[in-house]
């Protein structure tokens, strides 16, 4: 769908982009993550052809991008805005026809999406008189209604209140079963797990990591597990594993964090353990993709 | 081209639907009008009743000479003063001139009337008495009365203008109004229609639609779009004041000059003696009408909208330029200096040395610089211009206004996107220079 290749961006000191390669497959959603000033609003201003790249090149449906595929993405920027003193519809319609929708089409469609969205008798308001949680709607349904085969959402959920994040989050959903390529870009690492299917985290200008969300935990995980048991098992020195961390809590007994010695599996622990003492649970622990997140950065 | 248009569209209607476009649009001709009928009001009311003048003239010197103008006759009489003073009373047309015996050692003359004299009035008798003073003295010393009459002169300046039609009366103080007009409302405009431009980036830059809409639209695009937009709204404008000016004025000119002629048959037949009013007083306003009629209005309206518009183009990319960096109007200061100052300045020598004259090394340069030619060349155009210098401003001032939307274009495209830092001219400079 979107295969971007070997992009460099400079500003006049600094490199935002440094060789940037991703592929976006179709009808993924596709997480980029990294920290602020990372440059992840420089590589999505590239894809909307709002500033070009020093070198590399961007295909979209394998053709390189051009002009005409504008109409075929949608992008919602994280500082956004609506026109203050003009009407909800007008300005809707507007913006559709700036995507290159004819005004029957672009009607037709706002008029969908206000009754999906229950924002029916908004049409002649004035975006001044919506509160902010009004606005974000609108400015959602404004980057979807030319209908994008590729959305682009940087922060979505910023302030939106969390019923109307839920309502959001369905509708990306939706869209995507429907069929359009998601690239999500944010910081709320609870909704990356929830949505993506892909993610790529970009830090100081690289991208340091990209993959499926599964096979990128897959491969975070590191042989750590969590137990528990009755009694304290510091004083065995384990054959298979290390003892990291011990935590004791007087109605639960002991919660140790144990990381496997090479050549042993979960197994080999568990027949070791099981002698030893009375053992409650065995969990593997896998790395959330926050913890993740905050380790590749710190690295 | 299409989303350009749609911009176009948009920066318009939402321009001309207001409130203040209307209000604007309706008070700026009725200004004009009410100007219009002030000037007539005070032709109207200006001092051209009848006066007669009853002269006691008791040194004897002034018997019988004054001449009667268009509305002042005089009558001699040889009434006591006490005796006239009462006849001024009950006459409030009457005036009374009493030449005391001693006049020559004094030089006192006393005018004696139920109203006030004007002034041009009083100073029309001092002239006919130095006149007839001078006269007796000049006799007096031996010089021969035909001398005397060769002596006076009558000397009155005929201005006229060689054209391809033939002559054609050249009515300076209608040409330096029309000059000065049409500079001052190209001054006004580019500031009113330039800032309007600024403000409305700034406002786009600030409620942060500025990047969802260049994720449509090409950043120049939308800066074209705007400053087209906002360049109708300008035109329009004119237009519409052009028409109701011309349309309500000629409408109020034409009642107000066939009342007039009625009443000044009115007063004659009443009256019954032939005072000379018509010519004079009628003539002032057909003079003035007359005078306007020189000038080539067409050309002139046609010019103004060409230099309007290339001012406006040349002028409002700036002002994009300045919009696109700030991230409000009170950060604005700095850079208007430099835009605002090449303006201020071609009005400033405009009224001052392009005026007076308007064929000068100084205004030939002036108005074909493409930053001053619009004010400058608008002053000259009234006096004539030759064709070269026309052409040759005009491919000045589109070129000139190409470059300036280049330059600012590329400014335009960084400055829109950065927010809550202060730009210096250096960083501007830099920004000029980045890729695509």
């Amino acid at each position: 769908m979107l295969s971007i290749r070997n992009i460099v961006k400079e500003y006049a000191k600094h490199r935002a982009l440094d060789d940037v390669s991703m592929e976006i497959e179709r009808g993924t959603i596709f997480g980029l993550l990294g920290p602020n000033g990372a440059g992840k609003t420089s590589l999505i201003r590239i894809i909307n052809q709002i500033t070009a790249p020093d070198s590399g090149e961007i295909y979209f449906n394998g053709e390189k991008l051009n002009q005409n595929h504008i109409s075929k993405i949608g992008y919602l920027p994280e500082e956004r805005g609506l026109y203050k003193k003009m009407e909800i519809g007008e300005q809707m319609l507007y913006l559709a026809r700036l995507k290159g929708l004819s005004r029957a089409d672009a009607t037709a469609r706002i008029k969908y999406w206000f009754e999906k969205m229950e924002m029916q008798s908004w049409w002649k308001k004035k975006v001044e008189d919506l509160s902010k949680g009004m606005q974000q709607k609108v400015q959602f349904v404004a980057t979807v209604l030319h209908e994008p085969e590729l959305i682009i959402l940087d922060e979505p959920f910023s302030g939106f209140d969390p019923v109307n994040a839920e309502v959001i989050k369905n509708e990306i959903l939706e869209l995507n079963q429907k069929g359009s390529t998601i690239i999500f870009s944010t910081h709320r690492m609870e909704s990356v797990e929830e949505l993506c299917k892909h993610i790529a985290l970009i830090h100081k200008s690289h991208k340091i990591l990209d993959g499926s969300v599964k096979s990128i935990k897959n491969s975070y995980r590191n042989n750590t597990f969590h137990i528990g048991v009755n009694q304290s098992i510091e004083q065995f020195n384990l054959q298979t594993a290390d003892v990291l961390a011990t935590k004791t809590n007087d109605d639960e007994g002991v919660t140790h964090t144990l990381k496997l010695k090479d050549g042993y599996g979960a197994n080999a622990l568990l027949q070791e353990l099981i002698p030893l003492t009375e053992l409650n649970y065995l969990q593997e622990v896998i790395p959330s993709i926050n913890e993740i997140f905050i380790k590749t950065v710190k690295e | 081209m299409n989303k350009v248009f749609l911009i176009i569209q948009r920066e318009y209607l939402s321009r001309v639907k207001k409130k203040s476009f209307l209000i604007l649009t309706f008070l700026v001709p009725s200004l004009f009008i009410g100007m219009y009928a002030a000037i007539f009001f005070i032709y109207k009311n200006s001092d051209n009743t009848a006066k007669k003048f009853n002269v006691i003239d008791e040194s004897g010197i002034f018997e019988g000479r004054f001449k009667n103008q268009s509305n002042v006759t005089f009558n001699y009489s040889k009434d006591s003063y006490e005796l006239a003073k009462k006849d001024a009373r009950n006459h409030k047309d009457l005036f009374i001139l009493y030449i005391a015996k001693d006049f020559k050692q004094t030089g006192n003359v006393e005018v004696i009337a139920e109203k006030k004299p004007g002034i041009s009035l009083l100073s029309d008798i001092e002239n006919q008495m130095e006149d007839i003073q001078r006269t007796d003295k000049l006799l007096a010393a031996g010089i021969d009365t035909a001398v005397l009459n060769n002596a006076k002169a009558k000397i009155n300046i005929n201005a006229k203008q060689l054209t391809d039609e033939g002559e054609k009366d050249a009515s300076i103080g209608a040409t330096y109004v029309v000059g000065f007009l049409s500079a001052f409302l190209i001054y006004l405009s580019l500031f009113i229609y330039g800032a309007q431009v600024m403000r409305g980036i700034i406002e786009e830059k600030t409620s942060r639609i500025v990047e969802v809409i260049v994720s449509s639209v090409k950043p120049f695009q939308l800066m074209l779009g705007k400053i087209l937009g906002i360049g109708a709204v300008g035109l329009t404008q004119f237009l519409l004041w052009i028409i109701l000016s011309t349309g309500i004025s000629t409408i109020g000119a034409n009642a107000f000059m066939n009342q007039r002629e009625i009443k000044i048959e009115q007063k004659d037949t009443k009256n019954n003696n032939k005072i000379e009013v018509t010519p004079e007083k009628g003539g002032v306003a057909k003079q003035f009408f007359k005078a306007a009629d020189t000038i080539n209005f067409p050309f002139i309206i046609g010019t103004f909208l060409f230099y309007f518009l290339g001012g406006y183009l040349l002028y409002s990319a700036l002002f994009a330029a300045v919009g696109s960096a700030v991230d409000n109007e009170t950060e604005t200061q700095q850079f208007m200096f430099p835009i605002t100052l090449p303006l201020i300045f071609t009005f400033i020598l405009g009224m001052n040395v392009i005026v007076n004259n308007p064929d000068s090394n100084l205004s030939f340069w002036l108005s074909i610089i493409p930053f001053t030619s619009p004010i400058a060349m608008m002053i000259r155009i009234p006096f004539g211009v030759p064709a070269w210098q026309l052409a040759l401003s005009i491919v000045l001032l589109v070129g000139g206004f190409i470059f300036t939307t280049w330059v600012a274009s590329r400014i335009y495209r960084v400055g829109i996107l950065m927010h809550g830092k202060k730009i210096t001219y250096k960083e501007l400079a830099k920004w000029f220079t980045y890729k695509e």
